[in-house]
């Protein structure tokens, strides 16, 4: 993975001591609250109901085991304890003081570690496959270009105040795994007829409170212009895009209120004075890059590995687990694992100190000392030997980490909901929690197969409902918490955005709610078939009946 | 003591800023909140307040860009004495003024005027009027200009800054060094990181 220089340590280092001094002088009244606020989102400090919660950078999802091991220390020394990995691949302490952020801040750049622009209105961090570099179905390694970007948006003067948030992801591979389409830019790299690296740009997707999958605005971008075409899109999103209502303010509004025509013609007006700049990437940086992901030195292995197999056959619950938690890698005789973060009845994509540490070992002695987030909110060892997943498996087991549902319903994507976030409707972890409890049942999961249930607490979409197979959104009614349920919604090539199935329900309905749409899909189901392929083929229609048949919601049940 | 720096240094404003005739403007709302930000492009400015704009007779004059546009000809004498410069809002776009004015640089000085510290236009701005219209003369912000901006706003092309009455200049330039070197090319070093320095293979920490 990426190795800072000098010159990366010494803008961390920089940022420490300016931010540093930004406390200082918000603690001395030097700054209002108004003018501190937009500085400390830049730095991933938010102020939540309890305590303030810190947002730490993890660019493109890659961490090392040191790093993990500081996050670790981090969480012990300075929260309770733990950590939240999130649907941005980043992990956020939910109990930190003001007060100790700026030393937080000066642990994190002893490992090559930052907030910065983790909020606020400006380039977050771009997210990529969590897959990337041992995927088979990968054309092109992303993350050197992921790099380069994340250099480029840091700090960009241009774009330091820009209308509203702005998220770049890169990907580049066959199946989608990067959401592209739902963000403000997404990059899909692939090789053109020349057999050169090209990337296809999408741009005004995103989910929120409007939600849109995004437009391809060029099908065709020569790698070397990805910074200035970038920088073409965004200036004029920063000269346009509406800063008069935070709600219409993401550039998806601003493309759809031009059309895409009139937004693309613009930016290739402005590309034109961009082009050729001096951001354009040269081969020789992005060489620089590139070589900080070169493949490890993989030892030379069979395809099939006799000790795995023989475990495969003997041990059921190994079996069940690598079913779900092992992928395919590029290299023969290596795999990729998902540690679950979704143990039933816990928060999704918590994880403890200790088992951080535990996942940073296992990192160390098993996979090249390197890790991954996912947008999943799981942590992935990429680079496994077939030969060590039992040995991976034994020690994750006994650290809560092996829960075989990964890509199953208790997989639940979820945002810390109204138990942290101020601007929450509802509780979101509950719910998780009391639907992982209903469905508790490894044989049933497995039979229900492959879907994805995510939940936001409101409609800021963290926990990206609009594209999960299932989505649960929490609504505020008259101050009580209510839980809108959609169905049908996709991430990937042919993502789609979820159709909401009717009124809402209370928090004691949702499992028997989740078990009603299950039920219709079990019963409708041909061979093969997904829960999503069966709300394609037969509608929403089908589950709607079902649920509201024998659940009448209470609200409505009130005015009978 | 002044609150205007330029070019690093605290100096004195011989400058005199005009401002249009306050009008009663109603408060506007979006979704239940006051609207805080003009629309780029949106009109703001009426005829009358444009005709009723007081210009001093003699030195050194910071006039608003719609009044320069509507009443261009009676500039031309002291443009030539270079005592008439321009300032505009975030909001307002360069496009008429580059129509009427194809040499910017009969202007010593451009001011752009930030009502928010959160209108990021203003870096936009900045770098359109350097890079694209080709101003070399001094290029001020002012309005809600705080340290925190000063960074952005000299890498944007800014060289003088005139820091809000109620904060010090002389802390504010400190702000102007928060980092050496960074990544991107911009307007003040249009050549990002790696075309400025060997990062090469040898140079990890």
């Amino acid at each position: 993975m990426y190795k800072y220089d000098q010159i990366d340590q010494q803008l961390v280092d920089e940022r420490v001591a300016q931010y540093r001094d930004q406390v200082r002088r918000y603690l001395a009244g030097e700054l209002s609250e108004d003018e501190f606020r937009p500085l400390r989102l830049q730095n991933g400090l938010y102020i939540q109901r309890h305590a303030p919660m810190l947002r730490i950078a993890v660019p493109y999802g890659m961490l090392s085991s040191r790093q993990l091991h500081k996050l670790a220390d981090i969480a012990t020394q300075y929260d309770r304890g733990y950590g939240h990995f999130s649907t941005r691949q980043n992990l956020q302490l939910n109990w930190p003081k003001l007060e100790d952020t700026p030393d937080i801040l000066a642990e994190l750049a002893t490992v090559e570690m930052h907030a910065i622009q983790t909020s606020g209105n400006c380039i977050r961090n771009i997210t990529t496959d969590q897959f990337a570099g041992v995927a088979p179905d990968e054309i092109i390694d992303p993350r050197a270009m992921a790099e380069v970007m994340r250099q480029w948006s840091t700090f960009h003067p241009e774009f330091a105040l820009l209308p509203r948030k702005f998220k770049i992801a890169v990907s580049g591979t066959k199946q989608d795994r990067a959401i592209v389409q739902a963000h403000d830019i997404g990059m899909e790299f692939y090789r053109d007829a020349e057999n050169k690296v090209a990337i296809k740009v999408w741009v005004g997707g995103g989910l929120g409170r409007t939600p849109i999958l995004g437009t391809v605005i060029r099908e065709h971008l020569e790698w070397q212009h990805a910074l200035t075409y970038c920088e073409a899109i965004i200036r004029v999103y920063n000269l346009h895009g509406r800063r008069d209502n935070a709600y219409k303010a993401r550039i998806k509004i601003l493309a759809k209120a031009l059309g895409i025509d009139e937004f693309r013609k613009q930016v290739e007006a402005e590309w034109l004075h961009l082009k050729d700049s001096p951001n354009t990437i040269t081969e020789a940086e992005l060489a620089r890059v590139a070589q900080h992901f070169e493949a490890f030195d993989y030892a030379s292995l069979p395809a099939h590995d006799a000790s795995f197999d023989a475990a495969i056959t003997s041990n059921a619950a190994f079996a069940a687990w690598a079913k779900r938690s092992v992928h395919p890698h590029k290299t023969s005789g290596y795999r990729a694992v998902t540690l679950s973060l979704k143990p039933h009845g816990k928060a999704p994509g918590d994880a403890t100190s200790e088992q951080m540490h535990v996942i940073a070992d296992l990192a160390a002695q098993y996979s090249f000392g390197e890790l991954r987030v996912s947008h999943e909110q799981n942590l992935i060892l990429a680079d496994v030997k077939l030969s060590n997943l039992f040995a991976v498996w034994e020690k994750a087991r006994a650290h809560g980490l092996a829960t075989p549902n990964i890509g199953l319903l208790t997989d639940i994507i979820c945002c810390p909901g109204g138990d942290f976030c101020s601007l929450a409707n509802a509780k979101s972890i509950p719910i998780a929690q009391a639907i992982q409890m209903q469905f508790d049942n490894l044989d049933y999961l497995h039979d229900i197969g492959d879907i994805e249930l995510n939940i936001s607490g409101c409609m800021n979409a963290c926990g990206h409902h609009h594209v999960g197979h299932i989505g649960i959104l929490g609504v505020d009614k008259d101050g009580s918490e209510w839980y809108q349920v959609s169905i049908g919604g996709k991430q990937g090539n042919d993502a789609s955005l979820a159709t909401v199935i009717g009124p809402s329900f209370s928090a004691e309905e949702m499992p028997g709610v989740v078990q009603k749409l299950i039920e219709v899909y079990l019963k409708e189901r041909s061979d093969e078939e997904r829960f999503i392929d069966t709300v394609r083929r037969i509608g929403v229609a089908p589950f709607k009946a079902h649920v509201y048949a024998t659940t009448a919601p209470k609200s409505e049940a009130a005015h009978v | 003591m002044s609150n205007l720096i330029t070019q690093n240094e605290i100096v004195t404003d011989d400058w005199a800023l005009v401002n249009l005739p306050e009008v009663d403007q109603e408060v506007r709302k979006q979704a239940g909140k006051v609207v805080l930000f003009k629309l780029t492009g949106e009109n703001t400015i009426s005829a009358e307040q444009i005709a009723n704009t007081q210009i001093p007779a003699t030195g050194k004059t910071l006039v608003p860009l719609s009044v320069y546009l509507a009443r261009k000809n009676e500039f031309a004498p002291r443009i030539a004495k270079q005592e008439i410069g321009i300032w505009l809002a975030t909001h307002e776009t360069l496009e008429n003024l580059t129509k009427a004015e194809p040499n910017l640089n009969i202007f010593p000085l451009i001011a752009v005027y930030v009502e928010r510290f959160a209108d990021g236009r203003i870096f936009s701005i900045g770098n359109l009027l350097r890079t694209r219209y080709g101003f070399n003369n001094t290029l001020r912000a002012f309005g809600d200009v705080l340290r925190d901006q000063l960074f952005f706003l000299k890498r944007s092309g800014f060289d003088s800054y005139l820091i809000r009455a109620d904060r010090s200049a002389e802390e504010a330039l400190q702000s102007l060094k928060d980092f050496s070197q960074p990544y991107q090319g911009a307007v003040d070093d249009k050549q990002p990181v790696w075309r400025r320095v060997n990062r090469g293979q040898n140079n990890v920490a």
